[in-house]
């Protein structure tokens, strides 16, 4: 009955506790590298992994449903076209029927002129992703070249860059959002994208700065300076891998409040506006219809939440995963059963 | 010992967000304190008004206050546009513009709108007091709720309780503010409404939340597994009690504490006070707390009196006076430790003080609620204030609680969580330092443990945000403010900046960013008076 492996002579003699504590420990580090272990953890955090397939999900449902610049679309409706109102009031059509689930040719409803709820959803996704993307990588950028600048020279440029990021964090990021909403006009997320990345990066070159500081009094600095190097390659070859954690996970809760950032602009009026679409947007445009047509209010809410969810425990797992002091917590019940299966085993040497 | 001390203190300078004391050998002379607030001062003015000068060019560019007049088929249109050009002075450069904008600033003058033609200094004197009231309770109950939540959250670690809150926390991270508030706008207002129509809460209900309650509670109060049902099983027949008499005698239709529950309530809280400040064994401090409800029970009839003609100066000097007489009490009973019963006797007082002002309050409920104005639907969803309602003290202060009860709650959800993750972070942090180890191998109670060691220095990181978000919140209500239709300064901005006027959003900005600026140097004092090993004067 036994497909166990045959154990090891000495299996049987160590304390199990400290064993299974050692195994742990042992799993943790063994010859692995960096980037490994890293992504080894990641992918044991059960919140950051389902969040990263529903994100994905998300992503793939709202680039292939109605197609994405040169990605053709599969639903029949596009967000602009005006359909014949099927259910009455525009009701969704998705739901129980006739003792089957069925998606009907409206599954997310339709607005009072009778445009595809869907379809508009999927649209208003793709805007706000891409705001979100856009901003993640350009205020990464911004914030990594300024905190790096200042963490490194230090002195006078580092007064100067940081007073400048005290400066930028004075002014409500809401404020200069719609200041440059207004500036930039509702005319493309990508303005908006760039407006928004133009505030959101002072947190990151504050952390980044913090890094530099640290890192650069490190060995490995003193061994590339002596070896020739010179300060860029310094910076960014040596100095900036050890703070690729740091980065990465500020980058994801970035881009989640991004997200969030983006849909408040655009609800008050300042981000994207009609005749394009975002989230935001259409939860302004439908709330007065709240009261008749909930469901135009329902999914572009959901559709937010379920990606600043998952993008916000993507950021906690990749933290859990970067933080060298995080270890493993067994559960109690876990610690149990591997209790009883060294007992068991150490029965079963007794026995033989 | 020593040497753990120094080198803990070293990590802390070297510690890049701590420019404190990296200047500390600068000015180690004369009053290093005054020289430290001064520069601060000095380089937070300068860095305000660099920042008050990117804001009033980019108000510059993207505002276009010609924008109507452009598209306008007046006949008169050259004539109105060469009007306003010279009403706003479009005619001078932005950046001169800004320069006699700042003269005029340090006249005391903010300019005005020239929309509506106000002073902004009238405009920032109605929306300020009004943003504070809004904001003032949510930020309050935010920070002591979140901070309790992360606290048990922490000493519950990786329970399902722990994972929970977790959980949630990053729901509440993930929830826009504008779909909260028109989601509690629908159910909090306009559900419950209905539900007040006929408020009889169906079994079904009942038992969901009594189950629920029951789930939380044994979870929190965790322990072994026969502690656990013990407390489900209390607090599931609890709840359900408690909901069944609300249900059945139609207690929210005319709700009152009366003197049996603020007496019930007050002996609660008395002990759970006392548990928590000085423990149930310290009995001085648990009579002085019980002898405060008793005091409190006993004026409860002659206040009720003196509440006739109250005004909220009348309010306020009761409380001051419940905390005296909590103090007193505390004195009298002495013993040797006398500052913890004072302690806990007088925020016991204040708890019965606070249970006789709700009482008061919900006994103008009914007639409130059935007022001609109101129409048996209580709880509003705009606005500050009723119009058209008059009444006395009372009447206006449960009017204004029902308009402040919504945008509260939006306000706390959006704000609770990050707090819950602040607090369980470095509460746990805490409670793995050798301190802590220490004070637990000299035999102190797991309370005096938490509360006493661990709990006040977890609070510190927590004294470094406050400030932040206290200032920021002035700024940050915005969207609370526009669905709740609440004329603060998010409204003020908001209503300024789509109305193309400039001077508003400017003197909303100058508020705003001061405060912030402010709160920044706060935080730099309070974080050096509250860790020893940062120091702005030496």
């Amino acid at each position: 009955m036994s497909l166990t492996p045959p154990l090891e002579p000495n299996e049987g003699i160590v304390d199990p506790a400290e064993n299974v504590e050692n195994a742990i420990e042992m799993k943790e580090v063994e010859g692995l590298s960096q980037g490994r272990i890293v992504l080894r953890r990641f992918l044991r955090h059960r919140g950051a992994m389902i969040s990263a397939f529903v994100l994905l999900a998300v992503v793939l449902l709202v680039t292939t449903s109605i197609g994405w610049g040169f990605i053709p679309g599969w639903w029949q409706y596009s967000y602009k076209d005006l359909n014949p109102i099927v259910n009455a009031g525009g009701a969704p059509t998705m739901g129980f029927q006739d003792g089957g689930f069925t998606f009907g040719s409206h599954p997310f409803g339709q607005d009072n002129v009778g445009h595809d709820g869907f379809a508009l959803v999927m649209r208003g996704t793709q805007q706000s992703l891409t705001v979100m993307l856009v901003v993640g990588l350009l205020s990464t950028t911004i914030g990594v070249v300024v905190g790096a600048l200042a963490g490194f020279f230090r002195g006078r440029l580092d007064d100067l860059l940081m007073r400048f990021t005290d400066m930028i964090i004075t002014i409500p990021v809401i404020m200069i959002g719609a200041i440059l909403g207004v500036l930039v006009g509702g005319a493309s997320p990508w303005s908006l994208a760039v407006a928004l990345s133009l505030v959101s990066w002072t947190n990151m070159a504050r952390l980044v700065r913090g890094q530099f500081l640290t890192l650069r009094e490190r060995e490995f600095v003193d061994a590339a300076r002596v070896a020739g190097a010179s300060n860029g390659r310094i910076m960014f070859k040596h100095i900036l891998p050890n703070a690729v954690g740091v980065i990465i996970v500020n980058a994801t809760l970035l881009m989640a409040s991004a997200i969030l950032l983006e849909t408040a602009l655009s609800y008050l009026g300042f981000g994207i506006n009609s005749p394009e679409v975002s989230l935001g947007q259409l939860i302004n445009e439908y709330q007065t219809a709240f009261a008749t047509r909930p469901w135009l209010f329902w999914w572009p809410g959901l559709f937010i939440v379920t990606i600043a969810l998952c993008v916000n425990f993507i950021g906690d797992g990749l933290r859990d995963a970067f933080d060298p002091r995080q270890r493993r917590i067994p559960t109690n019940r876990a610690l149990a059963k591997a209790d009883a299966r060294k007992a068991r085993a150490a029965a079963r040497t007794a026995s033989a | 010992m020593a040497t753990t001390v120094t080198t803990r203190a070293s990590g802390a300078r070297s510690a890049p967000d701590a420019p404190v004391t990296a200047r500390r050998s600068w000015f180690r002379s004369a009053a290093p304190t005054l020289t430290f607030l001064g520069r601060r001062l000095l380089s937070s003015a300068i860095v305000l008004l660099g920042a008050t000068f990117i804001v009033y060019m980019l108000l510059s560019f993207a505002l276009d206050p010609l924008e109507d007049l452009r598209t306008s088929t007046a006949p008169n249109k050259e004539a109105l546009i060469d009007a306003r050009v010279r009403l706003l002075d479009l005619d001078t450069p932005p950046v001169i513009r800004y320069f006699k904008w700042l003269g005029a600033l340090f006249t005391g003058d903010l300019g005005s709108s020239w929309v509506s033609g106000q002073q902004v200094t009238a405009l920032l004197g109605s929306a300020i007091p009004s943003t504070v009231q809004l904001v003032a309770a949510s930020t309050l109950i935010a920070i002591g709720l979140g901070v309790l939540v992360g606290i048990v959250s922490a000493l519950r670690q990786y329970t399902r309780f722990d994972y929970s809150v977790t959980f949630l926390s990053f729901v509440l991270y993930s929830l826009p503010a504008f779909w909260v508030a028109v989601l509690l706008k629908l159910w909090g207002a306009i559900g419950f409404n209905d539900f007040l129509a006929d408020p009889h809460i169906p079994p079904m209900w009942l038992a969901i939340i009594s189950l629920a309650s029951g789930v939380i509670w044994s979870s929190v109060i965790g322990g072994s597994t026969r502690t656990r049902w013990i407390s489900f099983a209390a607090s599931v027949v609890a709840t359900a009690g408690l909901l069944t008499f609300i249900s059945g005698t139609g207690w929210l239709l005319d709700p009152s504490l009366g003197m049996l529950g603020i007496a019930a309530i007050g002996v609660g809280i008395a002990f759970g006070i006392t548990a928590l400040t000085a423990g149930l064994g310290n009995r001085r401090a648990l009579y002085s707390a019980l002898t405060t409800v008793a005091i409190g029970v006993a004026l409860y009839v002659p206040l009720q009196y003196a509440f006739v003609n109250a005004s909220t100066w009348l309010i306020v000097g009761l409380g001051v006076v419940a905390i005296g007489v909590g103090l007193v009490v505390g004195w009298a009973f002495g013993g040797y430790d006398r500052a913890i019963s004072m302690r806990g006797a007088a925020i016991t007082a204040l708890g019965v003080g606070l249970l006789i002002y709700v009482d008061r309050v919900m006994a103008v409920w009914q007639a409130y609620s059935n007022a001609s104005q109101i129409n048996g639907r209580p709880i509003a969803t705009i606005g500050s204030q009723t119009p058209g309602l008059s009444g006395d003290y009372w009447v206006e202060s449960l009017d204004k609680f029902t308009h402040l009860v919504l945008p509260t709650i939006a306000l706390i959800l959006i704000s609770f969580a990050s707090y819950t993750r602040y607090s369980r972070a470095s509460l746990l942090e805490v409670m793995n330092q050798d301190y802590i180890r220490t004070a637990r191998a000299k035999g102190l109670s797991e309370r005096v443990v938490t509360t006493r060691h661990a709990f006040r220095n977890a609070l510190i990181p927590l004294a470094t945000v406050v400030p932040l978000d206290i200032a920021a919140l002035f700024s940050g209500a915005i969207i609370t403010e526009r669905i709740f239709a609440w004329s603060g300064m998010g409204q003020l901005f908001l209503r300024s900046l789509q109305a193309r006027d400039a001077d508003p959003v400017m003197g909303y900005f100058l508020v705003t960013g001061t405060l912030l600026v402010l709160a920044n140097i706060v935080v730099d004092f309070v974080y050096a008076a509250l860790d020893p090993r940062i120091r702005v004067n030496s």
